[in-house]
């Protein structure tokens, strides 16, 4: 992607925007850029715990913009990987203490002082939180769940960020199950991209070790290389705003001996 | 076990459900208007054509990124000269 400020967004809660922003933010970081990833949340933080930073957070993103700190004592260097930094949000101020105007000085402060990409994870809905959290970005990653009602609120972010002159939208189609797919259960990714008109960046897998590393305040695109698991999905989404070449993980493929035998009398 | 076999895949249905859900958001409508819409329209068209058939269709399609409405009028009879 060519995006220097990318947003995070979905419209739709819960569907992977905090994990997917920690995660893609470590993976890019492993790949030399100098990233920072800001938390826009405010008042509902999260991701210094998603990225187990939580005990670090001194300062934050309101700090900076009312002034009681410079914006490099906000960020909180991650130990883990070299080059990958945090703002995290205020826990208790609300939405309206963080302005469109604020967060365009913070978001050039930062690529003016050295930062490749500024990742931004943006509140659910398609409020004030989320305009302001897109007014600074160049670029837009869109998390959908393979669930009628994200899919829904994915269309209505789209809409909004087109409307918002942001050109560069890409997908994530997160937590699919490729068994589900296979069986005719679940919206594979092509009947999702058919209905959205965006292109795809990446395809997660659901991973029940996206939970255990958030338990244990690691990151899976860290510490997980399994084959088909999260951790590497999420590396080679890094690898593709990069810029690489990466082969999308084949989930909707048959895989093994019995789906090809499915495959052989008919069965897709 | 057949009836496993024969059920129709939910994926398709929430498809299906989705695309028509998505019609109405695009085009700002609520279903509850396009039913009223409808309704009218049938009314209208009743008066004009009284011996016509009732199998009559309004729908939103997406057509690019316009979304069109359209009105299937089947099997219209001569219409009415009073």
């Amino acid at each position: 992607m060519k995006s220097k400020a990318i947003v995070v967004t979905s419209g739709k809660g819960g569907v992977g925007k905090t994990t997917t922003s920690a995660n893609i933010s470590a993976a890019l970081a492993k790949t030399g850029e100098k990233i920072a990833v800001v938390d826009t949340d405010i008042g509902l933080r999260n991701l210094d715990v998603v990225m187990g930073l939580e005990s670090r957070v001194v300062f934050d993103l309101i700090d900076v913009f009312e002034g009681r700190c410079k914006l490099n004592q906000a960020l909180i260097r991650d130990k883990r990987v070299d080059s990958l930094f945090l703002l995290p949000a205020s826990q208790t101020k609300d939405k309206t203490a963080l302005s469109k105007r604020h967060m365009k000085a913070a978001v050039n402060a930062l690529i003016e002082g050295g930062f490749d990409r500024v990742i931004i994870d943006s509140p659910a809905g398609i409020e004030d939180g989320f305009k302001t959290a897109s007014a600074a970005a160049d670029g837009a990653i869109v998390v959908v769940n393979p669930e009628i009602s994200s899919v829904r609120d994915a269309d209505r972010i789209i809409g909004l960020l087109e409307a918002q002159n942001i050109k560069e939208i890409k997908l994530i189609v997160n937590r699919i199950r490729p068994d589900m797919v296979q069986r005719g259960d679940m919206l594979g990714i092509s009947d999702i991209l058919d209905i959205l008109g965006i292109k795809l960046i990446g395809i997660v897998p659901e991973d029940e070790n996206v939970l255990i590393s958030t338990n244990t305040g690691k990151l899976i695109s860290l510490n997980d290389n399994s084959k088909l698991g999260a951790g590497i999905a999420f590396n080679n989404i890094a690898k593709r705003i990069h810029g690489e070449e990466v082969s999308y993980l084949e989930l909707e493929a048959p895989q093994g001996f019995f789906s090809g035998i499915r495959k052989f009398f008919g069965g897709n | 076990m057949f009836a496993f076999f024969k059920r129709k895949r939910s994926k398709e249905l929430a498809k299906n459900r989705l695309k028509l859900i998505l019609s109405y958001d695009r085009a700002g409508i609520s279903p509850g208007m396009m039913e009223n819409l409808k309704n009218d329209l049938l009314e209208v068209m009743r008066k004009y054509f009284p011996a016509g058939k009732n199998d009559f269709e309004v729908s939103l399609e997406q057509q690019g990124s316009q979304v069109v409405f359209v009105a299937n009028l089947p099997d219209l009879d001569s219409p009415k000269t009073s």
